[in-house]
C-alpha cells in the first residue's frame, strides 16, 4: 500500500543536493575560458559584456605593419568575481595575433601547444605524491569568433577548428552580427553548419535533455540547439533605449540592444556559457578532452619502453589497450626476419654436420 | 635654311592679341564633346577585397542594375582576375564598363603571394597597350583600352586598423594605379568608431608612404567640392539593391530589427560621395591620370630596362631608330661572342678527349709491348728447355748405343774364341 511509504521514517539524504551546494559555494569556482579570432572580431568587447566588466583597461593594439609578420601570443587574464556569495576565478586566455599576419600557416600551433601545456601540468600534477592543492589551468572552453563578412568558413577557420576541436570545446560564435540582417544571419548558420559537418569539425555539443524534463525547459533546449553557431554582438557602452539603460550600439538609423533576443543571440550565448552550461563544459573537458590526452600520452609512454626493453623488463609494463598498427606490423616484420635468420642456421649446421660425416 | 628660321621664332615672346569681334573657335570644346560621345567612354574599375565584402553588391548600387555574377567560393588556392565588359547607355552617351573582381582574394592561409596576380593583370594591360602603340600599323582610336582606370580597396570593416595584408596589398598597387580605398559594410560601425577608424587608416597609409588617388583641386570649378571629399576619405559604403519602404517611400536599404540603413542617406553612409566622386566629377581625370602618370611611367620602366635613354652621355637625344640599332649591333656582337665561346669550348673538349684516347692507346701499346716480352722470353725458357733435354736424350741415346755396342763385340768375342781354339788344334 502506498501509505507505507508515506509512514516511513524520513532518513534525510534528501539533503544532499544542499550541502553540495554549501560546499561548492565554500570552495568557490574555477572557469577558464578562451577567445580567438582574428583581430578587430569584437572578442574584447564580448567578453566585458559577459562578463559585465572591463578587463582590457590598458591594452595596447599593433598597427597594420606590425602585424605583417606578427607570431601568435596567449595572454592570461585572471579576475576573482562573486555573486550572491558564490566565488568565480574566471581566467582569460586571449590569442592576439591569431589570423593577422600575411603568412598565417599553422598560425595556431602555439595555442595547440598551450593547451597541450596545461593538460601536461595536470597530468604530472595528478600523478605526482602531494595531490592536495592541483590548480587547474585546463581550458574548459574555447570561443572562436568567425567574421560575418564572408559566405561561410574559410580555410584559416576550418584548420584552426579542426587542430582544436579533440584538445577543448569550441564554440564557433558569429562575430559583429549587426551586419546582416535576418536573412542574412539565417542563410550563414545554415552554411556554417553544412561546412562543420562536411569537414568533420566536432564542436561543442549540447548535453541532451533528461526524458523527465517538464516541455518549457526541453523547447528552450531544442531552440538553443537550432540556433547555433550563436550570432553575438557586444558592447562596452551603456545607451538609453526604450526608456531604458541597456548596453548597447547607437547608430543613425538605431539602437542595436546586446540583450535583445531578436537582435542577436547573445542572451543564449551567456546562458548557455555562463547559467546552465558551465559545469558541462568543465565535465567534457575533465571526461572527454583530458582523458584523451592521457591516454595517448600513457600509450606514448609505455610503446617506447616496449621499444627500449625488447624482452623482460622489470618494470610491468600496462596492457596496451589498441596496439598501435604500425608497431604491429614492425614486430610482424621482425619476427619473420628472426625465423629465417633461423631457419638459415640451421640449415648451415646440417651442412657442416654432413661435411663432419 | 629652313632651321634657322625656326630658331629665330621659338626664341620671340609670345604676344596676346585682342579680338575684334567673336571669331566662333569657342565651340572648340563642344566639337571635342560630340566627336567624345559620337566615339563612347570606356572605363575600367578594379574591385580588390575578400571574398563576400560586398564587392559586387558595390558596384550594383553604383550602376543601379545587376550585373550577373556568381558568388566565390572561399576555398580557391590563389587569388584570380574575373574581368566583365558591359555596354551601358545614359541618355545618348555611351560606356563600355569593364569590372575586374578579385576572387579568392584573402582567403589563403599563406597570402604572401595574392598581390601578385594583381600586379601581373595591370601590368599585362599597360603592356597591350605599349605594344600597340609601338605598332607600325597602329589603330589607337579603335583600340579597346583596358587599362584599369581606378582600384576600389575594400577594407574589412573592423574598427581598429587596415589589415596587414592591406597594406602590403596597397604598396605594391599604389603606383601603377588610381586607389580610392573603401570601408565595406560600414553598417556595423558606429559614428564614433567610424571618425577614429578613418583617421587611423589615413595615418597608416601616410606613414607607410602609400599614395592614394587625390581628388583634383587645380580646376576651380571642382576645387571646393573635391577638396572636402578628399577630407571623408576613406568612404564608408553600404551597398544594397533591395528596396525597403521608409515613410511612403521605396528606398535602397537594408533592413533590420533596429532600423533600416538607407545607402542613398548621406547621414547613414558615404556611398552617395563616392558615386558622386567616382562617376559625375571625376571619371575623366581618372582616365587621364592613368595614362599620363601610371602608363608613363611603367612605360619608361619597361623601355628602360630594354636599355634606352632620352639621352646619350653627350646629353644629345637620341633617337628611337639609333637606340634600336644599337641594341642590335650589341646583340649581334654579343652573339658572335657567345658563339665563339661555345666553339672554343668545343674545340677544347675534342682536344681534351683526343688527348685522353691517346693516352689510353699509348697505355695498351706498352702492355702489349710488355706482353709479347713476356712471351718471347717464355719461349726462349722453353727453348732452353727442350733442347736441355734433346741432349739429355742424346747423350742417352749414345749411352744406349755404346752400351749395345759393347754387348755385341762382348758377345762376338765369345762365339769366336772357341774357333780359335779349334785351329791352334790342327796345327
Amino acid at each position: 500500500k502506498n501509505c507505507n511509504n508515506d509512514e516511513k521514517q524520513y532518513v534525510g539524504f534528501a539533503t544532499l543536493p544542499n550541502q553540495v551546494h554549501r560546499k561548492s559555494v565554500k570552495k568557490g569556482f574555477d572557469f577558464t575560458l578562451m577567445v580567438a579570432g582574428e583581430s578587430g572580431m569584437g572578442k574584447s568587447t564580448l567578453v566585458n559584456s559577459l562578463f559585465l566588466t572591463d578587463l582590457y583597461k590598458d591594452r595596447k593594439l599593433l598597427n597594420a605593419e606590425e602585424r605583417i609578420n606578427q607570431t601568435v601570443e596567449i595572454i592570461k587574464h585572471t579576475v576573482d568575481i562573486e555573486e550572491k556569495g558564490v566565488k568565480l576565478k574566471l581566467t582569460i586566455v586571449d590569442t592576439p595575433g591569431f589570423g593577422d599576419a600575411v603568412n598565417n600557416n599553422q598560425c595556431w600551433k602555439p595555442i595547440t601547444d598551450y593547451i597541450d601545456q596545461q593538460f601536461e601540468q595536470y597530468f604530472r600534477d595528478e600523478s605526482g605524491l602531494n595531490r592536495k592543492n592541483i590548480q587547474d589551468n585546463r581550458v574548459h572552453c574555447c570561443l572562436y569568433f568567425i567574421p560575418p563578412f564572408g559566405h561561410g568558413l574559410r580555410p584559416v577557420d576550418v584548420e584552426f577548428m579542426r587542430a582544436l576541436h579533440e584538445k577543448v570545446n569550441v564554440v564557433p560564435l558569429i562575430a559583429k552580427a549587426d551586419c546582416l540582417t535576418p536573412n542574412e544571419i539565417k542563410k550563414l548558420k545554415d552554411r556554417i553548419r553544412e561546412e562543420i559537418e562536411k569537414f568533420g569539425i566536432k564542436v561543442y555539443q549540447f548535453p541532451e535533455c533528461d526524458s523527465d524534463e517538464d516541455e518549457e525547459f526541453k523547447q528552450m533546449d531544442k531552440e538553443l540547439k537550432e540556433c547555433t553557431p550563436f550570432a553575438v554582438i557586444g558592447s562596452n557602452t551603456v545607451v538609453e533605449a526604450r526608456g531604458q539603460r541597456v548596453r548597447g550600439r547607437l547608430y543613425p538609423w538605431g539602437i542595436v540592444e546586446v540583450e535583445n533576443q531578436s537582435h542577436c543571440d547573445f542572451v543564449k550565448l551567456r546562458n548557455m556559457l555562463i547559467r546552465s552550461h558551465m559545469h558541462d563544459l568543465k565535465d567534457v573537458t575533465c571526461d572527454v578532452h583530458y582523458e584523451n590526452y592521457r591516454a595517448q600520452c600513457i600509450q606514448e609512454m609505455t610503446s617506447k619502453l616496449a621499444q627500449d626493453n625488447r624482452m623482460e623488463s622489470p618494470i610491468p609494463i600496462l596492457p596496451l589497450s589498441t596496439p598501435d598498427a604500425e608497431t604491429e606490423k614492425l614486430i610482424k616484420m621482425k619476427d619473420e626476419e628472426l625465423k629465417r635468420m633461423q631457419e638459415m642456421l640451421n640449415k648451415m649446421q646440417q651442412q657442416m654436420h654432413e661435411k663432419d660425416q | 635654311m629652313a632651321t634657322t628660321e625656326i630658331d629665330i621664332f621659338a626664341n620671340e615672346e609670345k604676344r596676346s592679341l585682342e579680338l575684334a569681334g567673336h571669331v566662333g573657335f569657342d565651340s572648340l570644346p563642344d566639337q571635342l564633346v560630340s566627336k567624345a560621345v559620337s566615339q563612347g567612354f570606356c572605363f575600367n574599375i578594379l574591385c580588390v577585397g575578400e571574398t563576400g565584402i560586398g564587392k559586387s553588391t558595390l558596384i550594383n548600387t553604383l550602376f543601379n542594375t545587376t550585373f550577373e555574377s556568381d558568388e566565390a567560393s572561399h576555398y580557391l588556392q590563389d587569388v584570380h582576375l574575373r574581368p566583365k565588359t558591359y555596354d551601358l547607355q545614359e541618355s545618348n552617351v555611351n560606356l563600355k564598363l569593364t569590372i575586374v573582381d578579385t576572387v579568392g582574394f584573402g582567403d589563403q592561409i599563406n597570402k604572401d603571394e595574392s598581390y601578385k596576380p594583381i600586379v601581373d593583370y595591370i601590368d599585362t594591360q599597360f603592356e597591350n597597350f605599349l605594344q600597340e602603340e609601338m605598332k607600325i600599323k597602329r589603330s589607337l582610336h579603335n583600340y579597346h583600352d583596358s587599362r584599369i582606370h581606378i582600384c576600389l580597396y575594400f577594407i574589412a570593416p573592423t574598427g581598429h586598423s587596415l589589415k596587414s595584408l592591406d597594406l602590403v596589398t596597397m604598396k605594391k598597387l599604389d603606383s601603377k594605379v588610381n586607389i580610392i580605398p573603401v570601408i565595406a559594410k560600414a553598417d556595423t560601425i558606429s559614428k564614433s568608431e567610424l571618425h577614429k577608424f578613418k583617421i587611423k587608416i589615413m595615418s597608416e597609409l601616410v606613414s607607410n608612404g602609400v599614395q592614394i588617388y587625390q581628388f583634383p583641386t587645380e580646376d576651380e570649378a571642382v576645387t571646393e567640392i573635391n577638396s572636402t571629399m578628399n577630407a571623408h576619405l576613406p568612404f564608408a559604403v553600404i551597398g544594397s539593391v533591395e528596396q525597403v519602404k521608409v515613410g511612403n517611400k521605396m528606398v535602397r536599404a537594408r533592413l533590420y530589427p533596429w532600423g533600416s540603413v538607407q545607402v542613398e542617406n548621406e547621414s547613414h553612409c558615404d556611398f552617395v560621395k563616392l558615386r558622386e566622386m567616382l562617376l559625375r566629377v571625376n571619371i575623366e581625370d581618372l582616365r587621364e591620370q592613368t595614362h599620363a602618370r601610371h602608363y608613363e611611367l611603367y612605360r619608361r620602366c619597361k623601355l628602360e630596362e630594354m636599355g634606352f635613354k632620352d639621352t646619350d652621355p653627350d646629353s644629345q637625344p637620341f633617337s628611337l631608330q639609333q637606340t634600336y640599332e644599337t641594341k642590335r649591333k650589341e646583340f649581334l656582337v654579343e652573339l658572335q661572342r657567345k658563339e665563339e665561346e661555345m666553339r672554343q669550348m668545343f674545340v677544347n673538349k675534342v682536344k681534351e678527349t683526343e688527348a685522353e684516347l691517346k693516352e689510353k692507346e699509348r697505355e695498351l701499346h706498352e702492355r702489349f709491348e710488355q706482353l709479347k716480352r713476356m712471351h718471347h722470353d717464355e719461349k726462349r725458357n722453353l727453348e732452353e728447355k727442350r733442347r736441355e733435354l734433346e741432349e739429355e736424350m742424346n747423350s742417352f741415346n749414345r749411352r744406349k748405343v755404346a752400351a749395345e755396342t759393347l754387348m755385341g763385340q762382348a758377345l762376338q768375342s765369345c762365339s769366336q774364341q772357341p774357333f780359335k781354339k779349334d785351329k791352334d788344334k790342327k796345327n
